[in-house]
């Protein structure tokens, strides 16, 4: 089973990476862009087929190690 | 300064700065600098330990969030609850805040640039044992180098460290006033370094170690390492022994 973890800075944080795309952006002419956000994407193979159990672990791994949850929040994303 | 007192200087892959302190504790100060392996798990005899700046672990995830979970960091965790003295200088601010022995977190510095100069610096609480030596309201010239010194807090734990005196230094102007312009790196309240609840570990972006040395035309660092000496000397910080080289 794959697990994708995507990491970004809370929303209220200011993204000062996703700020400076958004403004490249809008000098390229996109201006319709609202706002960016730039973050991280983590990809984890396991050995687990137990979904309930990899969401579980994943999660942990996240709050522990892979997410500081102070300025980040985390979205996880299973596939077999 | 006596001779007998020892700081324990962690070394984790990728710090760089650990030489400098070396020098600046034994050369400059006096004392004994004992470096300290990020792989061992119990901390020789020290009187105070100081993690120094530098790139652990690449940076990579996030700024010191894997060297806190090398086995010296428990040791350092134990240390530091025995109430011995901790130093976290740079990328040691950033490893104490993952680990949680300080509050908060760093994000990337609000301009995104890597900033490499000399600061001004407000002691904004001198009744500390990193800060003895200063006066309140003191301003101190020292320099940063870092892409990640942008302090953050949420609202709660930000009025509990001003409520209680932690936040310990402030970027400011050359004149001691706290402006928007003055702060380099976008820190919340132009917060510089905090201590912890007990007081006992120091967190801060700046390097006194480089600007300790009279050769090199600035000592005002020297004013925080010989607080620390000095604090140690007052033996208010010794760690109580039995729980300082337990192993859990």
């Amino acid at each position: 089973m794959k697990a994708k973890v995507s990491i970004t800075l809370k929303r209220g944080i200011l993204d000062p990476q996703g700020q400076a795309v958004l403004h490249a952006l809008s000098s390229l002419g996109y201006t319709g862009v609202k706002d960016v956000r730039v973050g991280k994407l983590i990809e984890l193979d396991l050995a687990t087929h137990d979904r309930a159990g990899a969401e579980a672990e994943v999660k942990a791994m996240c709050e522990r190690l892979l997410a500081n949850t102070i300025i980040e929040e985390y979205r996880i994303e299973l596939m077999e | 300064m006596s001779i007998s007192l020892r700081v324990g200087i962690l070394v984790f892959p990728g710090s760089n700065c650990d030489r400098d302190c070396q020098h600046a504790v034994s050369q400059v100060m006096g004392a004994k600098a004992d470096f300290i392996w990020h792989k061992e798990s119990m901390l020789p005899h020290v009187d105070a330990v100081i993690i120094p700046g530098g790139f652990s672990y690449g940076d990579y995830l996030r700024t010191g969030a894997i060297a806190r979970f090398s086995p010296v960091m428990a040791a350092v965790t134990r240390f530091a609850e025995a109430g011995g003295l901790v130093l976290g200088i740079c990328n040691g601010f950033q490893i104490l805040l993952e680990a949680g022995l300080l509050p908060g977190a760093m994000l990337r510095n609000r301009s995104l640039s890597f900033l490499c100069k000399d600061v001004h610096l407000r002691v904004e609480n001198a009744d500390t044992p990193f800060t003895r030596r200063c006066k309140p309201g003191q301003v101190l010239t020292l320099p940063i180098a870092h892409g990640e010194g942008n302090y953050y807090a949420d609202q709660a734990t930000l009025a509990k460290l001003k409520a209680r005196n932690q936040v310990i230094f402030r970027y400011c102007t050359k004149d001691g006033e706290v402006t928007p312009e003055a702060n380099p790196n976008g820190s919340l309240d132009n917060i510089a370094g905090i201590v912890n609840d007990a007081g006992n570990i120091l967190g801060l972006m700046p390097h006194p170690e480089r600007c300790a040395d009279a050769l090199l035309g600035n000592e005002d660092g020297r004013l925080i390492l010989l607080s620390l000496l000095e604090a140690i000397k007052s033996g208010r910080y010794a760690p109580k022994p039995v729980l300082a080289h337990n192993v859990s």
